[in-house]
């Protein structure tokens, strides 16, 4: 565990004001794909888990690590998969149907 | 390997989420952004794989296996009417490894937390535990494993704000004494009974809320991580899913006209609503129409605007409405969609079910678009909406849902309204439009009414 720095809390309060930014700009149609792709993205939980599963941090973390890793990852694999398959079915109505 | 190159890992996938959330902006642009961030998740792993502290492989390659295991079968077989079960049991995964991530995390250093980290992993624990349980009873009502509506019983605020501020102590002491190690996974267990609190009295139609706020507890839980382990690329992940989250809640918030206190507080359709529900009924009648007659009305259309709500996904019948659709344009009227940013149990829901029977986006409009539309249509034609249609939100002041923001259905020159039987909708609340003179009803099953409809607009 590494100290916490005040940078990490500027990280923190930019990347909100950006996410704020981008996502307000995503319409209504999209919000589902939307929730679906945070999903995904908020996957990224595998960098903490991976580390847990794989150093030699004991048993318990081991086995935490594990799950954790199957978690993140079922949210990784599912959300991108079920993502890209809405995401195909939106055509405007010129679209080859 | 030096930890330079993990960085540049973390800063290059931390732009590509960036990008790829900056794609769905757009229908166009959304499976390229998605193809970023995916590349992105892709740079993220492969970096954490070369840090130094990885010993042994073998455990990762269980757990990276078993979650593909379990995730693609989900995605790829899943109907599309079961999204918001899935998005609920997708935070529930998301916040569950940010959860054993934390405990993993205080367990290992002995309790011999500094008080700082205690207050993110204080942070990350407490949102994730309370976002395991809430998504899960979210899932449960959604998929109507538990009853789907609200759960209250006399004194529940005060249980809950009790938990909720003994939960608050208990955090406050282990920031100042982080050793004390029981109290530490006392508090993940209050953690896990406030997420299950605060959804049992929350019903149907506020859902969209409910699965937007814990979306974004999700993100926060994750990027709390990100500070307990010092990793940018889980702060800023886990912000962007935070914001996103907190962004979709206001909205559906202001869609239904209500503040998160009051949907997280005050249950809808308890006894405070039941008064305002039996006032109509009784002395006013409803007219019934045939499927023949209102095929009749459809086919000799302009315009027709279609109303989908939840009882689309509940009937699973999107694609006669497509159907429907169809036959209607090839008689020369026009078709509109009419969205309502609740309709449905999840932001979105109806324009993903819609897609999915390949009705073209752009006749999907939203609320405010579609309105002043309303007076143009010949036929509003209302498929398992309810509340989204209510008049009672303009101008019934003792109403639960007024000052809501409807679709100006009642504006229509004639309304027809597919519903199962009179019973009043997931609030619970009486919808008077159902007894406007311009407005006919033709109960049964929707996707039987709606077979019946498009042989009938066939044969007109």
């Amino acid at each position: 565990m590494n100290g916490i720095s005040f940078i990490e809390l500027y990280v923190f309060v930019l990347a909100a004001f950006v996410g704020y930014q981008v996502i307000s700009r995503v319409p209504p149609l999209l919000h589902t794909p939307l929730m679906s792709a945070t999903n995904a993205i908020s996957g990224i939980s595998l960098v903490g888990s991976l580390v847990l599963a794989g150093a030699n941090y004991g048993t318990v973390a081991t086995i935490l690590g594990v799950v954790a890793v199957a978690s993140a990852m079922t949210n990784v694999v599912s959300g991108f998969l079920i993502t890209d398959r809405m995401l195909r079915m939106f055509k405007r109505g010129d679209e080859g149907k | 390997m030096p930890p330079v190159v993990i960085q540049i890992a973390y800063l290059a996938s931390a732009i590509l989420f960036i990008l790829g959330l900056k794609g769905l902006t757009s229908p166009a642009t959304a499976r390229r952004g998605m193809l970023y961030a995916e590349i992105g998740m892709l740079v993220a792993i492969i970096g954490t794989l070369l840090q130094h502290e990885i010993v042994r492989f073998d455990w990762i390659l269980v757990g990276l296996v078993a979650g593909s295991a379990i995730g693609a079968p989900i995605a790829i077989y899943m109907p599309m009417t079961a999204v918001p079960q899935r998005t609920a049991i997708s935070h529930m995964c998301g916040a569950l490894a940010a959860t054993l991530v934390g405990v993993a995390e205080y367990w290992r250093m002995g309790g011999q937390v500094p008080h700082v980290e205690m207050a993110a992993l204080g942070f990350e624990v407490l949102f994730g535990s309370l976002t395991i349980t809430g998504s899960f009873m979210a899932f449960g009502k959604l998929q109507e494993l538990i009853k789907g509506a609200p759960v209250t019983y006399r004194g529940q605020n005060t249980v809950n704000i009790t938990l909720f501020l003994g939960t608050l102590g208990l955090f406050a002491y282990l920031i100042a004494v982080p050793g004390a190690r029981p109290l530490f996974y006392a508090m993940v267990a209050l953690g896990l009974l406030i997420g299950v609190f605060i959804v049992l009295p929350i019903g149907g139609a506020d859902m969209p809320v409910v699965i937007s706020l814990l979306n974004s507890y999700a993100g926060l839980a994750s990027a709390a991580t990100g500070f307990v382990l010092g990793n940018n690329v889980l702060i800023i992940a886990g912000s962007l899913d935070g914001a996103s989250g907190l962004i979709l809640s206001i909205l559906m918030s202001k869609a239904m006209n209500r503040s998160f206190r009051n949907v997280l507080f005050g249950a809808f359709g308890g006894d405070a609503t039941a008064a305002a529900t039996l006032q109509v009924a009784a002395d006013k009648t409803v007219r019934t129409i045939s499927a023949e007659d209102a095929a009749i009305q459809l086919a000799y259309a302009q315009l027709v605007i279609i109303v989908p709500g939840y009882g689309m996904a509940v009937a699973q019948c999107q694609h006669q409405v497509a159907e429907l659709t169809e036959q209607i344009s090839k008689r020369g009227g026009a078709v509109k969609f009419a969205i309502h940013p609740v309709a449905g149990r999840m932001p979105g829901h109806m324009n993903v079910l819609l897609a999915e029977a390949n009705i073209p986006y752009d006749r999907l409009y939203d609320m405010e678009d579609i309105n002043p539309e309303f007076e143009n249509a010949d036929v509003a034609l209302v498929i398992g909406a309810n509340d989204v249609v209510n008049p009672a939100a303009r101008n019934e002041r003792s109403s639960p849902i007024y000052g809501m923001p409807i679709l100006n259905v009642d504006q229509a020159k004639s309304i027809i309204v597919l519903k199962r039987s009179m019973n009043p909708g997931f609030a619970g609340i009486e919808n008077e439009l159902f007894y406007n003179p311009k407005c006919s009803m033709l109960f049964g099953n929707a996707k039987d009414s709606l077979i019946k409809l498009v042989t009938a607009v066939k044969s007109v």
